[in-house]
């Protein structure tokens, strides 16, 4: 098997940031997008490529390496963050990563409510873990705009390196793109040195076409990240719409010359998804899009589900979760 | 192997092996294979070995199959034949959905085989080829057990003989051998030399479901075999692979009675209109061109992008390209695999390198090609100008040409550009643009947003060069049947036609006739023949006229005239039926006149043989916008529409017999589909239709669509016969008239359809086989959803 030169790796993550430009619409009012072209190329991703033995395992531990372990629930409480935090620390029995031959591993992240950023600040103190906080009225955002930009202050202000905000979903289906520049832009100004995640809500978003133009908004109103859902719409993260985003982020690029991150998040569950979402950044933006300061796989189960199969990998025996660790 | 830390830091794929050992144990086992023949594994004969392409490796020996081979295996097919026909169709389902059932249960084995046979990936045999291959056979159980219901009065053609490719091997073994058992039919199937292996395999899942013996033969062998079952005692031939074959077949089969469908060639678009989705439209080329290794009759090697998304399109197709993984078949992530045979890589680089010579630019992906095995890097070439080898002739490897258009009516001609009609691809958004191309190039099948998509339910065949008859579907199914036969009424051999002046006898006293002059009708006006002679026709009680002694240049001429009148074809069915009642209203005006006119001739039944083409004008009325398409039943949102489409110009040479109802009998219905059509008229009393002209004249005929050229019938339907620029020919004559228009129209592989003379007056003279004979089915393929 050859392949041409795979794309060089980024060395410091987390440093870059994205400007933003003015609201160009013309970037995105002619978009088209076919729908049964993407599902069909969506569809194939996974058909056409896959990782086996030691690739398999490395491209799991990546997968790792890029989640925001996360907790959303409403009755999370600072020992459950604590015990979240732990697993991002150690995310691996040590058996395992013996076998795999790795001395450190952390997730890339983990994502907590506002009010819970002071614990896990607390849970991951001593690691270079940063603490991700939804913001701006999850998961619906239907607050007045000042409380949102309060709320991300106050999560700044306990600690967290990035926000995860979501956006107000009817700016897209009217088609009202200046406020939703002007929403985002007034957002990451909020965030200040904080990491900005946008999150689109492509479940309530319909079109691709609405995915493509809401992401392309994002990224011009200063996203660092464009993410797909908040894990509590009908539908959350799917391939066809992440891969209308990457074609987003691949155009901004090209436009700009600027790297945005991506983040599926919600419904992502087992080892095959992150391997699944691995491929698709390789094939469509390359080798960049899958180290954690271009590429986070917002998800809370599907690391168990890593574990096991790591497990599986060391020891030719399949795994129980009953003797991994929690998250 | 590397470390997990190490791939960490590369994020490669890795190798992903599919295993290979159950196939290489069963190659193993059986080392030479002779052929199938009548149930059993005959022992193996001389013959030669067939290899892995992506090593070199040779996997068995096969038999080369002799004529005598060839021979027994028809015998065998012709044994089977009368149990196997008179199953009823409950029966014949059962053993179709048999071979699905175990064709499923062995579907790894058989992808396994056919990738180490071909060379074509293990994501697209598993994928793609096995998964069609056990759809088309429970899809054909399906027509099995419906075929009394569906196909009322039709019965089987007989022993089938099919000849089969290398591109799909197992694919196109099913396409074959599916709708023939069907509809009754037994067959011997020649795979191709290259990749024989699972047609083999095939024979014994034949064996294994206890298939009644000789229902199906495979034999093995290059070209000289193939042959050999062209000349066998066959009923068909059912061909797929090159032009160039498919013309020797033509010839060969000229005159047989032998029925003959021909998958062949092509060249075919893939169009991207400026608000296309270009991402998708890129990954259409990955699925056209670079699937298979571009080795699909089908693939859309033709790229015509709009000039104002050209750069952004080639920046992304180059971007594209670079993605692809060439490497061993069996490994699970490759895109390309090797080329089926080093004969082929040899073509390949040598076309390659000609088109480069002529000015084309190679866009190639930097793949390192593995050390042994025949492989060619997937690439594109530009700056192609319609001129260059490469924009013409097909290449048969992972390469498409890039060009670029203008406006909407440059894209479709340069579309048309070619001596080919299999497939077309439409790129755009705008749902009317679309459908306005898929109408109007000339392919017969078009996939919009989408290509190469295939399903059992739908039919797949081409136009013009790519040969005829349909494969899956109901249009499929029809190719295995035979329509009950007319019976056939013999002709009287005509002479020579003379054209010296005939004395008569000196005109007794009274007012002397005027002289009637009948000339060629062509382009909607009476002209003189280029010759200058005329002919004497002669009727019960002497000479009644002189009728035009036409030749080659008049047949030029009508041509010429009926490519004009190509409205004709966009006209809806309604307005072509206005004016077939309006004919035949104007001949029921002059219903007295014309069978005075017969009668003059000598002809019996003369006012019954113009009441029943006053009729016949209302039947093809009637049909006229009646006679129309299906919504395949395919894949979830998708319409797929079967439309009945009128060739273009046709040749019709007519009988002796019945010179007024023959004539429209074969006139009508051809136009009522909109074809336009130069007619050869009766030779011995072809002023039956030559008095036609003023009735066409009255009744909005516009001019070019019928166009009438008189003479000598055999002379005139060779020059038509051989004539490019006809779609189809339909002939009504003598057993050697037939024989040499079906072998002259093998030049541009027109579709013909030769018959004996019938009796014109009753059912055998018109109905649905008529429109059937004068349409081509496209297929368009519409993906929805948003």
């Amino acid at each position: 098997m050859t392949n041409p030169g795979t794309d060089a790796v980024h060395a410091h993550p987390n440093t870059m940031r994205n400007p933003g430009v003015p609201l160009q619409t013309d970037w995105f009012d002619q978009i088209v997008v076919n729908t049964q072209a993407a599902e069909r190329r969506a569809a194939t991703l996974t058909t056409r490529r896959t990782v086996k033995k030691e690739w398999q395992a490395a491209w799991l531990v990546n997968a790792i390496r890029c989640i925001d372990l996360t907790t959303l629930a409403g009755d999370d409480t600072p020992d459950r963050v604590a015990r979240l935090c732990a697993k991002a620390r150690r995310p691996l029995a040590d058996r395992i990563m013996e076998g795999l031959g790795l001395d450190r591993l952390t997730t890339g992240a983990v994502c907590v409510y506002p009010t819970m950023v002071a614990a896990a600040v607390k849970g991951v103190a001593g690691t270079d873990i940063p603490v991700a906080s939804v913001a701006t009225g999850f998961p619906a955002g239907l607050m007045p705009l000042p409380l949102r930009l309060a709320e991300i202050s106050y999560a700044v202000g306990e600690g967290a390196a990035e926000i995860d905000i979501v956006i107000t979903r009817a700016h897209v289906l009217n088609g009202d793109w200046t406020a939703l520049y002007d929403e985002v832009a007034a957002m990451r100004e909020a965030c200040g040195a904080a990491h900005m995640k946008a999150i689109l809500a492509t479940g309530d978003l319909k079109t691709l076409r609405n995915v493509y133009k809401a992401s392309m908004v994002a990224m011009q109103a200063g996203a660092d990240f464009i993410k797909t859902s908040t894990g509590k719409e009908g539908v959350n993260a799917t391939l066809p719409v992440s891969l209308i985003m990457a074609r987003a982020l691949r155009d901004y690029g090209v436009l700009t010359g600027q790297k945005i991150g991506f983040k599926p998040a919600g419904g992502m569950k087992t080892a095959k998804d992150a391997i699944a979402w691995q491929i698709l950044m390789k094939e469509e933006l390359g080798n960049d899009w899958l180290r954690p300061d271009l590429f986070r796989l917002g998800a809370s189960s599907m690391l168990g589900d890593i574990e096991r199969q790591l497990e599986h990998h060391v020891t030719g025996r399949y795994a129980a979760s009953s003797r991994h660790a929690l998250a | 192997m590397p470390s997990v830390s190490e791939i960490l830091e590369t994020m490669d794929y890795g190798p992903a092996p599919e295993a290979s050992g159950e196939v290489e144990k069963w190659l193993k086992a059986r080392g030479a294979f002779g052929h199938y023949i009548g149930g059993a594994f005959a022992k193996p004969g001389k013959g030669f070995t067939t290899t892995n392409p992506a090593t070199g490796e040779v996997l068995a020996k096969v038999t080369q199959g002799t004529s005598a081979d060839v021979a027994a295996a028809v015998k065998a097919a012709r044994a089977a034949l009368p149990g196997w026909s008179k199953l009823a169709g409950h029966e014949r389902a059962k053993w179709l959905y048999a071979i699905a059932r175990h064709i499923q249960k062995r579907e790894r084995f058989l992808a396994v085989l056919e990738t180490l046979d071909n060379g074509k990936t293990i994501r697209e045999t598993r994928d793609i080829d096995v998964p069609l291959v056990a759809r088309h056979f429970y899809h054909h159980a399906g027509w099995a057990e419906m075929l009394a219901d569906e196909f009322p009065g039709a019965a089987p053609v007989g022993v089938c003989g099919q000849i089969i490719p290398w591109n799909f091997p197992l694919l196109m073994l099913a396409w074959k051998i599916a709708p023939a058992l069907a509809a009754g039919n037994t067959v011997v199937l020649k795979p191709a030399e290259y990749t024989p292996l699972t047609a083999l395999a095939f024979a014994e899942i034949c064996a294994e479901i206890d298939l009644p013996k000789g229902v199906v033969n495979i034999v093995t062998g290059d070209g000289e075999t193939g042959a050999a079952l062209v000349a066998a005692d066959v009923d068909k031939i059912a061909f797929t692979g090159s032009t160039e074959v498919g013309r020797a077949i033509r010839k060969a089969t000229a005159g047989t009675g032998k029925k003959l469908t021909l998958e062949l060639g092509g060249k075919s678009p893939f169009i991207v209109f400026a608000d296309a989705d270009l991402d998708a439209a890129v990954e259409g080329v990955v699925d056209a061109i670079w699937f298979n290794q571009g080795q699909v009759c089908c693939a859309g090697s033709r790229i015509l992008v709009a000039e104002t998304v050209e750069k952004t399109f080639v920046a992304r197709l180059t971007a594209r390209l670079a993605k692809l993984r060439l490497g061993s078949p069996l490994d699970k992530s490759a895109d390309i695999g090797a080329i089926v045979h080093p004969v082929q890589l040899a073509r390949i680089t040598d076309l390659v390198a000609k088109g480069q010579a002529q000015g084309a630019v190679l866009h190639q992906a930097a793949c390192d090609l593995p050390a042994k095995g025949s492989f060619f890097a997937p690439a594109f070439l530009t700056n192609v100008q319609p001129a260059n080898i490469l924009s013409e002739v097909e290449i048969f490897g992972p390469v498409a040409t890039l060009a670029t258009f203008r406006t909407l009516d440059e894209a479709v001609e340069l579309a048309n550009n070619t001596r080919y009609g299999l497939a077309a691809s439409i790129w755009s958004e705008n749902i009317s643009l679309a459908l306005d191309i898929a109408a109007r190039v000339k392919a017969g099948v078009v996939w919009v947003n989408a290509t190469n998509i295939f399903d059992a339910g739908a039919g797949f065949g081409g136009y013009r060069e790519s040969g005829f008859g349909r494969e899956g579907g109901r249009e499929g199914m029809r190719e295995y049947l035979r329509a009950p036969t007319p019976r056939a009424k013999p002709e009287a051999e005509t002479g020579r036609l003379d054209a010296a002046p005939v004395p008569g006898t000196p005109a007794k006293d009274g007012p002397a006739p005027i002289d009637r002059t009948a000339k060629m009708y062509i382009g909607g006006a009476q002209k003189r023949p280029d010759s200058g002679y005329s002919y004497s026709v002669h009727g019960k009680a002497g000479p009644l006229g002189l009728a035009g002694l036409g030749n080659r240049k008049d047949i030029r001429n009508a041509v010429e005239a009926a490519h004009k009148a190509s409205g004709w074809g966009k006209a809806t069915g309604h307005n072509r039926a206005q004016v077939l009642y309006y004919l035949a209203e104007n001949l029921s005006a002059r219903e007295a006149e014309f069978a005075a006119r017969l009668k003059s001739a000598g002809i019996a039944k003369a006012a019954e043989e113009v009441a029943t083409a006053i009729r016949r004008a209302f039947y093809y009325a009637a049909q006229a916008d009646k006679f129309d398409g299906a919504v395949h039943s395919t894949k979830s949102a998708h319409v797929t529409l079967a439309m009945p489409e009128p060739f273009g110009v046709m040749g019709v040479a007519c009988p002796n017999d019945a010179p007024l109802l023959g004539f429209l009998s074969l006139v009508l219905p051809a136009i009522a589909m909109g074809n336009r059509v130069v007619a050869i008229p009766a030779e011995t009393m072809p002023l039956a239709a030559t008095d036609l002209y003023q009735v066409f004249d009255t009744s909005d005929l516009p001019g070019g669509v019928v166009n009438i050229v008189t003479g000598g019938r055999d002379e005139l339907a060779k020059t038509l016969a051989q004539h490019d620029d006809v779609a189809a020919m339909w002939y009504c004559g003598s057993a050697s008239g037939t024989s040499m228009v079906e072998a002259e129209s093998a030049g541009n592989l027109k579709v013909t359809w030769t018959m004996a003379n019938c009796d014109w007056h009753g059912a055998d003279g018109q109905g649905r086989e008529f429109l059937l004979r004068a349409t081509q089915v496209k297929n368009i393929w519409v993906p929805y959803g948003e």
